[in-house]
């Protein structure tokens, strides 16, 4: 009888330890998961300024500035632009397959 | 002397003694169950609630406000996070040099800080809100006693004045104030929430404990704007505005297939990003929230309406002839003396006697019933805050003199969004579209109003009107065919015309063989010389409509050939 005793307790010292264990396992997991979902917002508030900062970089009156002083480009004169005419490209292609 | 000899056993203690001690080790116990059963069941609720506020936190879970993007997703309004910095007056007694270093990384002059740290009687004090996070690490390195930061959000707008009108504002709490800010405040602002959780020795969030309140993010407004289209047509009018001297002005620029608004900017304008000075002028969104008096841009609906009910035919003639025409005191005039002209002509021409003519032809009833079918009159239900809806007269009360003015857009306001949306019956084959901020997926249903062949009709003459011998041959592209009008009006004061104030305008479509865009264009007192709608506002029509036309990769209908253009002063000026 005592002997069955024993190895109850004992057990119970084991299932004990192992829900101590357990519950602290869980909680550094649990803290580890804070820590990384407050890295993502880090990450989400990082993105949101580097969008703003692709933004400004990128707006259209800054581009359109830089092309026309700095790198000198404008908008083609229309009497010198030809336009081609959908499918115009593959008939021409066809032509001039079909001379010898 | 040994244990067993010892002559305190003999002593013999009276009963009554042991009996007490048992009695009193009794009632101790006793005692000590009642104190267990007050602590575990009576007072529980109490112990366990001091028990968990020792680690058991509730914690704010912020919720940003959606971003607007414009319709290809370009970021148009973002917020991030910025500080507040903010002190305990009686806590913080900076020295001067501190106070003049913290001033100077605050952009504020030093002596208001001074003024808010003397005021001792406060708890809370902002020094600053919205502090960039550079800054505000630069003061955490100060390490000023008494001195806070705390996180909030600000708003950033990438394009600036360009389209600040469109956008509007949020208040430094972050609720719009403005424009699409407020228009769209519900769908934007996030609503924070909070949750329980248990925190260790170190601060470390140990456990999750309950949700309290589920925090929603901001949902994104994703608008019909057209960032590039938004950009060139705010950059073209602000040079014409500059090159004419003008007070102020406003272009809409809107796809006529769904209803979209694909630019709208006004001057003058502010930086919403800084708006330390700002006036009412320039917070005005004149295209929405000003009617004006249209002037000739409302010929068409005269026309359209002779035409529907049969009265003309485009070929019909009219005199014209000797330009004038006299109804009871008032005598209407036209620029120069015209004769006979073809209904065609008089919109080419823009002959107000014409109009009028063609006007007096017509019920009263007809007329406001073509007005109000144009959405005149009428809110422009475009969800923007402050749009107003012009003013139509009821038709009861109209005097034929007014009938005769209002055929050509006098006595009779109108806002600019309601004009640029009105054309789309002439580009639509005789539907008003409804008009949309945000992009609009699939196919709208729009108002039938005339028929199809008026509006035919209808375009031919507008077509005419901006070809050399019409009022507006600054307005053509080459390579597409377009249509439009103009309009040149005198200035309303105090009930009064005024005789050199002008307000210019022009509406016009393209391509006109399957209208796809409407722009409308309106100058506020252009007083640099010229004031007519032809030459200062069918310009920036023209380069806008071109810019637009190829952003949209809409193909050309008509051949690349150089635009006429008449010689200066062979102009044909339209009548005011």
């Amino acid at each position: 009888m005592t002997r069955i005793n024993f190895i109850l307790l004992a057990l119970l010292a084991l299932c004990a330890t192992g829900l101590v264990t357990s519950q602290h396992q869980a909680r550094k997991l649990f803290t580890q998961l804070e820590k990384e979902q407050e890295r993502a917002r880090q990450l989400d508030i990082e993105w949101g300024q580097l969008q703003l900062e692709q933004s400004t970089w990128a707006m259209h009156g800054r581009v359109e500035r830089v092309a026309r002083q700095a790198l000198h480009m404008g908008i083609p004169d229309p009497r010198r632009t030809q336009i081609v005419e959908p499918g115009a490209a593959a008939k021409a292609e066809q032509s001039a397959g079909a001379k010898p | 002397m040994k244990f067993a000899t010892s002559p305190v056993l003999e002593l013999r203690l009276p009963t009554w003694r042991s009996r007490v001690v048992l009695a009193l080790f009794c009632l101790a116990f006793v005692g000590l169950g009642a104190r267990a059963v007050w602590l575990q069941s009576v007072n529980k609720d109490f112990l366990q609630q001091k028990g968990e506020s020792r680690y058991s936190r509730v914690i704010e879970i912020s919720a940003n406000r959606g971003k607007i993007t414009d319709r290809n997703g370009e970021v148009l309004a973002i917020s991030t996070p910025v500080k507040s910095v903010w002190a305990i007056p009686g806590d913080a007694q900076p020295s001067s040099a501190q106070i003049t270093r913290l001033a100077a990384l605050l952009e504020v002059p030093p002596q208001d800080i001074r003024k808010k740290l003397g005021d001792t009687g406060r708890d809370f004090v902002y020094l600053k809100r919205q502090v960039p996070p550079e800054a505000a690490e630069k003061i955490n390195e100060l390490q000023l006693a008494g001195v806070f930061q705390s996180r909030e959000y600000r708003r950033y707008y990438p394009a600036g004045e360009g389209m600040a009108h469109m956008l509007g504002f949020t208040g430094v709490d972050e609720s719009g104030q403005e424009g699409i800010e407020l228009a769209f405040q519900q769908q934007l602002a996030g609503k924070a929430g909070s949750r329980r959780v248990i925190k260790d020795r170190r601060g470390q969030i140990v456990e999750d404990m309950e949700s309290i309140k589920a925090a929603q993010e901001g949902r994104n407004v994703t608008l019909a704007l057209d960032a590039k289209i938004q950009s060139l047509a705010f950059a073209q009018l602000k040079a014409a505005i500059e090159q004419h001297k003008a007070k102020a002005g406003g272009i809409i620029v809107l796809d006529i297939r769904s209803g979209e608004v694909l630019a709208l900017a006004n001057m003058p304008t502010y930086n919403p990003n800084n708006r330390a000075r700002l006036t009412g002028a320039q917070l005005r969104n004149r295209a929405l929230t000003d009617s004006f008096e249209p002037g000739s841009t409302l010929k068409p609906f005269t026309i359209a309406i002779a035409l529907e009910t049969g009265k003309v035919r485009p070929e019909t003639i009219i005199q014209t002839a000797p330009g004038t025409l006299t109804i009871g005191p008032a005598t209407i005039r036209d620029a120069h003396a015209e004769g006979a002209l073809t209904v065609e002509q008089v919109i080419q021409k823009s002959s107000n006697v014409g109009a009028a003519k063609i006007a007096l032809s017509m019920s009263a009833e007809s007329m406001a019933g073509m007005f109000a079918n144009a959405g005149f009159g009428a809110m422009p239900q475009t969800g923007f805050p402050g749009e107003v809806s012009g003013r139509v007269r009821p038709f009861k009360t109209w005097r034929p003199i007014e009938q005769a003015t209002m055929s050509y857009g006098h006595g009779i306001s109108v806002s600019l969004i309601q004009l640029a949306r009105s054309y789309s019956i002439f580009a639509r084959d005789g539907e008003l579209v409804p008009l949309s901020m945000t992009r609009v997926e699939g196919p709208v249903t729009a108002k039938p109003v005339i028929s199809a062949q008026t509006a035919r009709q209808v375009r031919h003459m507008l077509e005419l009107a901006v070809q050399p011998g019409g009022t507006a041959p600054r307005a053509q592209i080459m390579g597409y065919r377009i249509g439009g009008k103009t309009g040149t009006a005198h200035k309303l004061e105090n009930g009064a015309y005024a005789a050199t104030k002008y307000v210019a305008s022009f509406v016009g479509f393209a391509p006109v063989s399957d209208p796809r865009l409407v722009i409308a264009v309106m100058i506020d007192e252009p007083s640099a010389g010229q004031y007519y709608g032809g030459q200062v506002a069918a310009p920036v029509f023209a380069n806008v409509m071109a810019g637009a036309l190829r952003r949209l990769e809409i193909p050309q209908d008509a051949p690349m050939k150089p635009i006429e253009l008449p010689a200066d002063g062979q102009e044909v000026r339209e009548s005011l």
